[in-house]
């Protein structure tokens, strides 16, 4: 999962059963639920993008999914009601979001307000 | 300015390491599994109705920040905390300890750490790290889980002390101001281990301690059926993650406590902590087999509903040990 770059610390016995600290990469379990978090981040993204080129869903939803947010936390970022920010997931609602708005979305989501725009369209 | 000798360890824990990387700067050392055992770090916990993007909550230590004070309770050591309204401040307030010498502890997001494995990178907010120093306008940074020392841009560091959501870190920093050279571990491993047992047998909730670990194993048989195939896995997954992943040391910190019993069995001079630590070795062992159960579980996407069922009685057998072993360990007369 880390590419082997990344050795992470864990405690485990010796022969005579002390304790040592040895690196490791992780072992089955953590990289098997770990891939599984990420396909369904994954997952969850790709949902996102067909629905917005649909134009079912605005941008919003796409990039709230591919920053790993949820609703809760994206509200919180851009100083909103959850429930305001579920309006500017509607495709119709987003169109006539303002500047001010959709640039402390485009700041959330660390892109720029033209690649937020571009996306509506 | 900032030339600080900062002597750089990787531990398992942000929490506990973070606590014996700044210690040890002050002279008092303190290993990660001593910080973990006299601030009473390990626990279980399972909140179902506290989702984190819709997963039920399952912990297996404290809640964040309790390792540190009842080290700093327990040792003696005075901290200094401060949370800021705006990154400006909070900026200046950092720079001006370190102008003084002074490594300083911080909490911030894993997401917005440009160093940090890119698997790794959720919005998870109780992240602990040092900042040693500066350098060309970079940040030093000794983040405990990294192997080595490494380097922050101001912008990212500023995002990471500042990201929104739960728990919100404010800019939070903290540094010692007074810390004890000389140390007596005795009581305070003796406070901590007894804290320990009280947390895991006497809280009077069905969530929490072996008591959670039963509620927990109960609920799991029935998972497929209630939730679903594809949310039990997520269900599943999550548990794995906060029992191997997260800087845990392995075995949901159990090994980590352990190698904890066997360096208070030097410190006490007592051969039956050392037995002890070989018992919750054993426990450990189970709880990775848990693990590695439900990861194969979690693979296949079995629909044989079987599954559940045996990892429910793997995690009744580590309910039912565990249970047993701080009994034995609470009676001990330390």
């Amino acid at each position: 999962m880390h590419e082997g770059k990344f050795k992470q610390l864990f405690y485990a016995t010796d022969d005579t059963g002390e304790y040592v600290k040895v690196n490791s990469v992780g072992w089955e379990p953590e990289n098997i639920a770990m891939q599984q978090a990420w396909e369904e981040v994954n997952t969850k993204i790709e949902d996102a993008r067909k629905r917005m080129e649909a134009g079912e869903v605005s941008p919003i939803l796409y990039y709230m999914e591919k920053t790993i947010m949820d609703l809760p936390l994206l509200a919180s970022y851009v100083n909103k009601f959850q429930w305001q920010v579920k309006r500017h997931l509607k495709p119709s609602v987003f169109r006539k979001l303002g500047d001010d708005t959709l640039r402390k979305y485009a700041a959330a989501f660390k892109i720029s307000l033209e690649e937020l725009k571009k996306a509506g369209k | 300015m900032s030339d600080i000798q900062f002597n750089h360890v990787q531990t398992a824990h942000c929490e506990c390491g973070v606590i014996s990387n700044i210690f040890r700067f002050y002279g008092l050392d303190i290993s990660e599994p001593m910080a973990l055992g006299v601030g009473a770090g390990l626990f279980f916990g399972h909140l179902p109705f506290v989702k984190v993007n819709g997963v039920p909550g399952t912990t297996y230590r404290v809640v964040p920040g309790a390792i540190f004070s009842r080290v700093c309770k327990r040792l003696g050591v005075k901290m200094e905390s401060h949370t800021f309204s705006t990154v400006e401040k909070a900026t200046a307030e950092l720079d001006k300890v370190l102008e003084r010498g002074m490594p300083v502890g911080l909490q911030s997001s894993v997401y917005y750490l440009p160093y940090f494995p890119e698997s790794y990178r959720f919005h998870f907010n109780a992240h602990n790290l040092v900042i040693y120093g500066k350098k060309n306008g970079n940040y030093l940074v000794s983040d405990p889980i990294m192997e080595n020392v490494t380097e922050i841009d101001p912008k990212s560091l500023a995002e990471a002390r500042f990201a929104k959501g739960f728990p919100a870190p404010k800019g939070k920093m903290y540094y010692p101001v007074v810390v004890p050279k000389e140390v007596n571990f005795a009581e305070p491993i003796k406070a901590g281990i007894k804290q320990t047992c009280s947390d895991m047998l006497n809280i009077p909730l069905p969530w929490f301690g072996v008591k959670g670990i039963r509620f927990l194993a109960k609920r799991l048989r029935t998972y497929p059926e209630k939730v679903g195939d594809r949310r039990a896995t997520l269900y599943l997954g999550n548990i794995i993650r906060m029992q191997e992943e997260i800087g845990t040391g392995g075995a949901g910190f159990r090994f980590m406590y352990a190698a904890f019993l066997q360096e208070a069995a030097g410190i006490l001079k007592r051969d039956d902590l050392q037995g002890m630590a070989h018992e919750l070795t054993a426990i450990g062992d189970i709880w990775r087999n848990f693990a590695f159960t439900a990861g194969r579980v979690c693979k296949s996407r079995a629909t044989n509903g079987n599954g559940y069922a045996e990892l429910s009685d793997l995690m009744m057998e580590c309910a039912a040990s565990e249970d047993v072993f701080f009994r034995k360990l609470a009676a001990l007369k330390l």
